[in-house]
């Protein structure tokens, strides 16, 4: 663990536009430097995306970036994120996604040139590791493309790096459905950290190559898959929120090797990342219902530098394409967090949006600025990432109950039983990365988890 | 219904595996058939389990259990079955489609199809549209599950219905799909045979093409 002590202490000062690190972009966007930035994610209609489909592919990206910024500029939006989250297709042959990158940084060149609109291309290719079984973390015949990807996608105008990595996914997602915590912490704070440092170490490395910057990640495919498990009623929300905390270890990883921020949006741990590093965050709220549903719609706002939809197709909606319409709700979305800045109302704001969600879930109770600096204070506290994840987790889960105790937290009956299980099952834990391996190696099926592809 | 059978159903709910094979070798001891114990202890069993799961009384994590208690007690009762005895509820060869790797979805429908006593030919993920037919036919099963996750692979599922058409299978052969981008209008477009918007009501959707 690299941070052993908070960069923001004090909950008053965990809030939305404002990080103690800003992130200055090329083109003078500054984030966390005092405004809330809207980001639009989006991708394409459902279409087979083949070399004769080319054409049609750059079409609509084209079309969507168009139809977002002119809007952006109609609604006297002075600055935007854009990102582009690669399909499969894009990262396994980088130059459709390195020629779509290119595309897009001209349209934004021209806005900037034409209205002064300052429009970033975030770059997101797929951690295509996750689609070869058994997964290979770094053997993967994937990782060149990969970094290709990265590279010349940074050359030709993504200024903004990040991806969502799957390192620990392969055994994650079985304990997710099982409910076993043990293996949880085992995939992220082991495998995940372990995988997070040899990919962010090429990542900063590239970012600094090409003069682009090193955006972050997010444990989506970890915390974000229980969000959706729990909404389902598959498995207990408090699980879930659980799962989130022990994610924030994997994710700060990123920063430990050079990250700078802002992360993913759809990292929901993003607000404990800013505690610890002082880092600027994405996050995605009720504006990103249109990708999947969340209990985080309001909460997810409170400590934002960026705001984003997380993602949507390129459909026609009654108003518009559908990307465009996205593109104005976060526009006036961010238009009351900076008119709140403004008017010196920051904490009440803030407070609306957590308090109107705080009490009917557990996952939006974490989400608290008082919870995240509280949880913080425990993660840093542990000797090594093992230890930082399951004492961060134990104190989410003694807030929880506590809040279930004052009757400040709505919580079914079936899943308070599971706030003692899974403190019992943190109890018994080994606290090191050989101590936690020993105790799962018997479970682990060397058929779909290749340790040596972490280091071990 | 006998104190023994309620007993299983009990230990079965709660995942008591060792617990369950001691009480059906009782219960056989007993005089029980081996068919009995499957159909009014184990299959009730998980009828029960599969109605709190679906009244969200209980989590995944303890249907688990639940199946696990389950096969733990087939253990000792699958040696004994006579031809005949177990009636065939049919046989459901299941997958995510080519290109597509998620799976969550796809093993929670395999855990609620084994749940009604399907037999589930478990492809695994990324499986050409062909090799869903000579499974299917490898296996004798009238139903083929497929599982999409994402806007650019779910149009796999429409080679599926066309490589069934192309061998002489089509009305042999049920199409389910299912997966967070599918739909009921998805469906008719590609001429699939039935929509499932979750797991359990997949489950449901094949029990009813079999029997049917």
């Amino acid at each position: 663990m690299r941070f052993d002590r908070l960069v923001i202490d004090d909950p008053d000062d965990l809030v939305f536009g404002r990080a103690p690190f800003p992130v200055t972009t090329p083109r003078g966007l500054v984030i966390g430097g005092g405004r809330v930035y809207p980001e639009l994610n989006f991708t394409l209609p459902t279409m087979s995306i083949t070399p004769d489909t080319y054409g049609e592919v750059k079409r609509h990206y084209r079309e969507i970036v168009e139809g977002a910024l002119t809007r952006a500029h109609e609604l006297h939006q002075d600055g935007v994120v854009l990102e582009f989250e690669t399909l499969l297709e894009m990262t396994l042959d980088p130059r459709l996604g390195i020629e779509i990158v290119t595309l897009m940084h001209e349209l934004c060149e021209e806005a900037f040139e034409k209205h002064g609109l300052r429009a970033e291309i975030r770059l997101t290719p797929n951690d295509t590791r996750d689609f070869e079984r058994p997964v290979r973390m770094r053997s993967s015949r994937h990782l060149d493309a990969m970094f290709e990807l990265f590279e010349g996608g940074a050359r030709a105008g993504g200024n903004l790096l990040s991806i969502e990595s799957t390192g620990g996914k392969e055994v994650c997602d079985e304990a997710l459905m099982t409910c076993d915590l043990q293996q949880v912490v085992f995939s992220l704070a082991v495998l995940g950290v372990r995988d997070m440092r040899f990919l962010w170490r090429r990542i900063v490395e590239i970012a600094r190559d090409t003069g682009t910057i090193p955006g972050g990640d997010t444990a989506c495919g970890f915390g974000n898959t229980a969000m959706v498990l729990a909404e389902k009623k598959y498995i207990p929300r408090v699980f879930a929120a659980v799962v989130r905390l022990v994610s924030v270890v994997r994710t700060l990883v990123a920063i430990e090797e050079g990250a700078l921020g802002p992360d993913k949006d759809c990292g929901y741990e993003g607000p404990y990342l800013k505690a610890i590093t002082g880092r600027p965050i994405s996050m995605e709220g009720r504006t990103a219902a249109c990708a999947h549903t969340s209990p985080l719609g309001n909460v997810a706002g409170a400590c934002c530098d960026l705001w984003s939809n997380e993602s949507v197709n390129h459909v026609k909606l009654l108003s518009g394409m559908a990307p465009t319409v996205s593109m104005e709700q976060l526009i006036y979305d961010t238009r009351l967090f900076d008119q709140a800045i403004r008017q010196g109302h920051v904490h009440a704001y803030r407070d609306l949006m957590v308090r109107s969600d705080a009490g009917l879930d557990p996952q939006a109770l974490i989400l608290d600025p008082v919870a995240v600096i509280d949880v913080s204070r425990a993660i840093v506290s542990g000797a090594n990432h093992v230890e930082a994840a399951i004492l961060g987790a134990s104190k989410g889960l003694e807030l929880i109950e506590r809040a279930v105790g004052d009757g400040t937290l709505r919580l079914e009956e079936r899943e308070v039983g599971w706030i003692g299980m899974l403190q019992e099952q943190l109890e018994a834990m080994p606290r090191t990365e050989e101590g936690l391996l020993a105790a799962v190696l018997p479970q682990l099926d060397p058929a779909k988890v290749r340790l040596e592809e972490y280091g071990l | 219904m006998s104190e023994r059978f309620e007993s299983m159903i009990d230990l079965l709910r709660k995942g008591r595996a060792k617990e369950i094979q001691a009480e059906t070798q009782a219960a056989l001891d007993e005089g029980h058939t081996p068919k009995e114990i499957l159909e009014q202890a184990l299959m009730e069993g998980m009828r029960i389990v599969g109605d709190l799961f679906k009244n969200n009384q209980i989590y995944v994590p303890e249907m688990l259990i639940a199946a696990r208690a389950m096969n733990a007690s087939l253990e000792v009762l699958k040696p004994l079955f006579l031809a005949g005895d177990v009636e065939e509820r049919g046989t459901v060869v299941l997958g995510t489609v080519k290109g597509d790797l998620h799976d969550i979805g796809k093993n929670l429908v395999k855990i609620m199809m084994e749940g009604k006593g399907l037999r589930v030919i478990d492809l695994g993920v990324d499986v050409p549209a062909q090799r869903f037919i000579d499974e299917a036919r490898t296996h004798g099963a009238r139903v083929i599950a497929l599982s999409a996750l994402l806007t650019t692979t779910m149009g796999e599922m429409q080679a599926v219905v066309r490589a069934a058409e192309a061998a002489g299978e089509r009305d042999a052969l049920k199409i389910l799909i299912g997966g967070a981008p599918v739909t009921e209008a998805f469906r008719q477009q590609i001429g699939a045979d039935a929509y499932a918007p979750d797991a359990t009501s997949g489950a449901d959707a094949a029990v009813a093409i079999l029997r049917g």
